[in-house]
This record gives C-alpha cells, structure tokens and sequence, in this order.
C-alpha cells in the first residue's frame, strides 16, 4: 500500500512539472478582430504558431477601431500582467512605448531583416528610439469605396472617378429606391469616411499640414468648410437607421444588395470574401473619387509587451518572427484584405483588389503620398483624435454646420494638445 | 442639594464587562471602516489630487494647478454633458418619485393579489442595466421596434424615432431608466405608507376630510423619510449611470447623450486625459455633494 501511495504521488509530481512546462510557452493575445472575415484571418497565425509548439491564449475584445480593447489593456498593465501581444494602432503603440511597457525586438528584426523591407511610413510607428517594439501586420487603407456592381450595372453607372460623378451615382441609387450609402453612425466610421474626404477635397499637402502638422492655417480655411460640405452631401445619403449601426451590418447591406456603396476601409473586403463574392464579378473596389493616388493607412501592429521568463520571452520572439515572415503576410493578408507589411512579398495569392491594395501602397510609399489615417491613430495622438471625432462625429449628425463645425475642429485641437 | 452618590465602589466591577459590551460592535466595524477610509475617502482624494496633476496614459506627479478645470469647461462635449444630467436627473427623480407614489397609494387599498402584483413591478429592478438598455435600444429602434410594429398594425404614419434624434434622445434614456427603479420606489413608499398610524387615518375621516385631503395633509407629509431615502437613491443612481447610456444609445446619435460618468470614462482611459477626467470627477463630486449634504442634514436634523 505504502509503496503503492508513493507511486501515485511521484506520478503526480512528474505530471504537474510537465503540465507547468506544457504553459510556459503560451502567447496571450489581446485583440479585437472578431467579425467573420476578421476571425479567419487570425486563425492562419494561431495555426501557424500551434504548428510550432506555441499554445494561443485569446483575448478578444469586440468593437471595430479598438476602443474597447485600449481600456481592457491599461487595466492588464496596471495591475502588472501584461498580455503577450497586442493588436494597436499607430500612436497607442508610442504611448505605451514611452511608459516603457513594450519589449525591445532588435534581434528578430536584425535576424530576419526588417529594416529594409518595412516601409518608412510604417516604421515611424514600430520603432521607439531606433528599437523595434512591435511587428507590422499588415497595411490597411481607409480610402477605399465598395460598390456592389449588380446595383451599378442595373441603373447603368459607371464607376465614379471624380467626386461630382460620386455625387451623381449617389442620387441616381437613391432616386431608384435603394439605400445609396451604407453606413454605420459611430464616430470612428464617421472619422473613417472623413479620411478619404479631406484626401479627396484638399489633396496630400492639405491632409498633412492640417491634420499632422496641425497647422490653424490649414485647420480654419475655406478648403476645411469644403470638407465639411462634403460631408454634409454624404449624409443626406444614408438611411434614416444608420445611427449606432456596425460596419459589418453596413458591409451586409452592400453585398445583399440593399445598398450600393460605402466607404470603408479594406478590412471591409474580408467581409465581401467570406461571403462568396468575386471581387470585379460581384462587388467593385476603388479608392474615394478625388483621392487616387494618395493612400492613408493605418497598420495594424502586434506590439509586444515587456514579459518576464525565458519562455515567455522566447514564445513572444518566435511569434514576431512569424508574424513578419512572408508566408504568414500573404496568407493573412489574403484572407484579412489588405497589403502585407513588406513590400518583398509576391502578390500572386491575392485577389484583384488585393494586388490594386499592393500595388497603390509600393506606389504611394516611392512617391511620399503614403499618410497615416486620421480616425485610425495614425496622424495624431489619441486626445486630438478623439477631439477630431467629437467634431465630425457631431457635425455629421447635424448638431451645427460646417462653419461652425470648422471653429469647433480647431478649438478641440487646441484644448487637447 | 442634591447628594453626589459616590460611585466609586461600583465602578471596578461593572467596567469589565461593560467594556467588551462596548467596545464589541467598534471592533467589528472597524476592518468595514478601514476600508471605506481608504478605498472610498482615501481614493476621492487621489482623485482629487489627480485633477492638479498632467497625468495622461497613467497617473503622474508633476502639478499643473487648475489648467485641467480650465481645460474642462471649454470642451463642448462637458457642457452637454452638464445639461444632459440636469434634464436626466430631474424628470428621472420627480418621475420615479409621482410614479412610484401613485402605483403605492393604489396597491395600499387592499387588493387581491397585491403580492403577486408588487413583485411584477419589482421586476425590472432585478435586471442589471445593460440587459434594459439593450431590451429598450431595440424596442425604441424605428427599424425593428415599437415603430415598426404599429405601422405593420397598419397605423402607417406612426413614426416614433426618439433614440435616433439628437433632441430627443436623452428622453429614451429617462423612459428606460424610469421603467428599471419606479417599482423600487413603490417597494419603499409602500413600505413607508404601511408605517403610518391608522389612529391617525380614522380620526382624519371622523373629522370629514375627504380621501383626497387625507391624502394630501396626512399622509403624505407622513411620507417624508421615504421621500428621503428615496431621492438619495434615485440621486446617486441618476449621477452613477453610465451602463445604461451606453448599451441604450453609445452616447447618443454624435454625442447627444453624452453624461458626465460616460465623459469621465472616456477622457480618463480612452482619449488617455486622466487628468481631464479627474477634473470632471470632482466637479460631479462636488455638485452632488452641495445638493445631498444640506438636505440630508437638514432631513436628519429635525429628528433631534
């Protein structure tokens, strides 16, 4: 019996030390990408990384633009258990950085050679003092419009190149009963459209002397009203039930074909793909009317938190190196919709729009009209943005007007600076 | 003259036990009175402290004097935030307060299945705010709810959009919010209009005074500490709610119910302005505080 006892006591010992080593090389992830297209796109790195031995803890929390998950995150860090990796957008990943929560990946940039593949837009946002902090994911775009061509084709609209020939598309869809803007009423949608807007109204220098370097020349001038007028247009074309709807719901409407455009960025074209459409047959891609040439983007980045233990140290530099490896950036990027973070990678995987995506983004980066994304956190630090959204957010739904909505931009910039 | 008794044989034995007797419920209640110390005093003061620091992201020790106050009252999004409570606090307490009143007067008169009835007005209550925010977001939505409902009724013309107009939009919240606590308010009405002296009631009716009077002059005044405890619930619950703003209307169609919780919230973790945030935590601190401390003071007062 007594030797019996010790048997099972030794046993269980054994196995408990194994069952602790098995954990050890887990990788908690907090993100947000929890619609259909987006949940297939993360399950090529959970797979890739399970292939490695390296176990997936996930951590999703709901809500497009990651609001939600930024609050969730500073109540991880302050209590002092940090998740592995975070998905983070442009100047949160600075922020953090300079609390010195993140941790320093110069070896696996420097083993696998990120420096020379990572455009330099994108590593303003994934290095801090000249030390790599995060891994790119990928490079999404918000100057995008999604047309369903059965619509178009129908009541014989080509597609618009110029923003008088959007307009006119618009009221031809309205006037033939369906729904001509497909849009969601939170803030960092009213933001996204916003984006392509100013693009498309006052070109790249406009967008960057105005909403990068700030500048009140540019913040107070006729071209600022212009936008806002625009904006103004777009909302006289959406339904009467687009307050507090999700861009997914928006996205649905498009492909069902309820509604002919929206404007969204390319993680929209997730959506479109889960739902069996042929990008070109089904539904058209093209940037804003007035804004060709230029991209904003926002990239999406794992920013990796400062973990203690060999192990956990380990599992996070094995998972940024296949975060950034070429096999995993075309594999997730032809499922999640946009352009892989290095410009090295074939894009013979990617559909249509994808090699468009590509193609504009290797364009825009040698020609300097590559520019972070107002609503993403990309072109300014997270009080402006949410200042701006306050201003958009409001004058889209009509609680003043343009000139007004000009005064109030500026004012809001200036308190939260 | 009065003779002092002297009391000092007595006193050894009694202290003893008279002591523990004592001292008991002190010790018990110290470790909750620690802790309130503390977490709640000890942390409105950091609060406080925060509102004069810079902090950002997390909290920081570098003192800016009243640049956040400042700051604060020149941000939009604060002024509708202040004039959203106002409207909200006050039709939701007076509200609740006439409701809650009505429905105990009527249930007090003696009815069958007054238990059965009382516990269904007592049911919201049971739900958190999030379940009645979501329940109420889509009975309220044009699309698929109560709108859409009477017009397939054949009503066609019937458009009831409230929570997707920024006018009218705070007043959804007060529907649902009044739907949640007026049977709370009723349980304790009810509660306070069983304690009053029948001796009283009759006397009143021997008198002649009609039931309207009775009503009025009596029992209502009777009612007093129920009204108390009843607005300082419903007070603190109207400054607290930030989980029905949100699962109602996300802040509202822009930020047109925006309140001074989801404000607070928002500046202190999402647009990383603790110090902001801070500043309009006092504020909402500081108006509650002038409105509850005299009344309650008074309220408690006139007992002496």
């Amino acid at each position: 019996m007594r030797g019996y006892k010790l048997k099972t006591l030794a046993a269980t010992a054994a196995l408990l030390a194994t069952t602790s080593l098995a954990h050890a090389e887990d990788v908690e992830v907090l993100h947000w990408w929890t619609s259909g297209g987006e949940a297939a796109a993360l399950n090529v790195l959970k797979e890739d990384l399970s292939g490695q031995g390296i176990g997936w803890q996930d951590m999703p929390v709901a809500g497009g633009g990651g609001t939600e998950a930024m609050t969730v995150l500073r109540a991880r860090v302050t209590s002092g258990n940090p998740p592995t990796a975070v998905q983070m957008l442009g100047f949160d990943i600075l922020d953090w950085a300079e609390e010195g929560a993140l941790a320093n990946l110069n070896d696996v940039a420097a083993a696998e050679g990120w420096d020379e593949v990572v455009p330099e837009a994108l590593q303003a946002f994934a290095k801090h003092d000249g030390n790599w902090i995060s891994a790119p994911v990928n490079v999404h775009s918000t100057n995008w419009v999604w047309a369903n061509k059965a619509i178009l084709d129908e009541l014989g609209i080509a597609q618009p190149t110029s923003w008088d020939e959007f307009v006119a598309a618009l009221e031809a869809v309205e006037a033939s009963g369906k729904i001509a803007l497909a849009h969601g009423g939170q803030a960092w949608q009213d933001a996204t459209i916003f984006d392509g807007v100013v693009l498309s109204t006052g070109g790249i220098d406009f967008y960057r002397q105005a909403f990068i370097d700030l500048d009140p020349e540019a913040l107070v001038s006729d071209t600022m009203v212009e936008v806002f007028d625009r904006m103004a247009t777009l909302r006289g074309h959406v339904d009467e039930n687009f307050s507090g709807r999700d861009w997914n719901l928006a996205s649905a409407m498009v492909i069902n074909g309820e509604a002919a455009f929206q404007i969204m960025g390319d993680w929209a074209k997730g959506e479109f793909i889960n739902a069996g459409q042929v990008p070109g047959e089904d539904f058209l891609c093209f940037r804003v009317p007035g804004s060709e040439g230029t991209v904003s983007f926002n990239a999406d980045q794992f920013a990796m938190f400062g973990v203690s233990g060999d192990d956990a140290v380990a599992a996070q530099n094995a998972m940024a190196a296949s975060i950034m490896s070429p096999e995993f950036q075309s594999a997730f990027n032809v499922v999640k919709g946009s352009a892989p973070a290095r410009t090295d990678v074939p894009n013979d995987a990617f559909d249509a729009c994808g090699q468009q995506a590509m193609a504009d983004l290797a364009e825009a980066a040698d020609s300097g009209t590559l520019i972070g994304s107002i609503a993403h956190g990309h072109a300014t630090r997270a009080a402006v943005k949410n200042a701006i959204y306050d201003v958009v957010t409001a004058h889209f739904n009509g609680e003043f007007d343009s000139a007004t909505a000009v005064q109030e931009l500026v004012t809001a910039i200036e308190i939260n600076q | 003259m009065t003779m002092t008794v002297p009391k000092t044989s007595a006193r050894p034995a009694k202290q003893g036990g008279d002591w523990l007797r004592d001292a008991i419920p002190k010790l018990v209640l110290s470790p909750s009175l620690f802790i309130i110390l503390v977490f709640v005093y000890g942390f409105i003061f950091f609060t406080f402290y925060l509102s004069f620091t810079d902090s950002r992201i997390l909290p920081s020790h570098d003192l800016v004097g009243w640049l956040n106050y400042e700051r604060l009252f020149k941000i939009r999004g604060w002024d509708i935030a202040v004039v959203n409570l106002l409207i909200f606090g006050s039709l939701y307490i007076v509200i609740c307060c006439v409701l809650g009143l009505l429905l105990a007067i009527l249930l007090d008169q003696k009815i069958r299945a007054e238990g059965f009835i009382r516990t269904v007005y007592l049911y919201p209550m049971a739900l958190s705010f999030i379940v009645t925010g979501i329940a109420w977001k889509w009975f309220l939505d044009p699309g698929i709810g109560l709108q859409a409902v009477v017009r397939s009724w054949g009503w066609e013309s019937f458009t009831f959009t409230w929570i997707k107009d920024s006018d009218m939009a705070i007043y959804t919240i007060v529907i649902a919010a009044v739907w949640q606590t007026s049977g709370f308010v009723m349980a304790m009405f009810l509660a306070g209009l069983r304690g009053i002296d029948n001796e009283v009631m009759k006397a009143a009716q021997i008198d002649g005074a009609s039931t309207v009077a009775l009503y009025r002059r009596i029992i209502i005044p009777q009612l007093r500490p129920a009204f108390m405890s009843a607005f300082v619930v419903l007070a603190h619950m109207a400054i607290k709610s930030y989980d029905l703003i949100i699962a109602l209307t996300g802040g509202g169609p822009g930020t047109a119910t925006e309140m001074p919780a989801t404000f607070m919230y928002s500046y202190t973790f999402t647009r990383n302005q603790m110090g902001i945030g801070a500043a309009s935590a006092t504020i909402m601190l500081m108006s509650i505080a002038a409105i509850m401390v005299p009344y309650i003071y008074s309220e408690l007062r006139e007992k002496k």
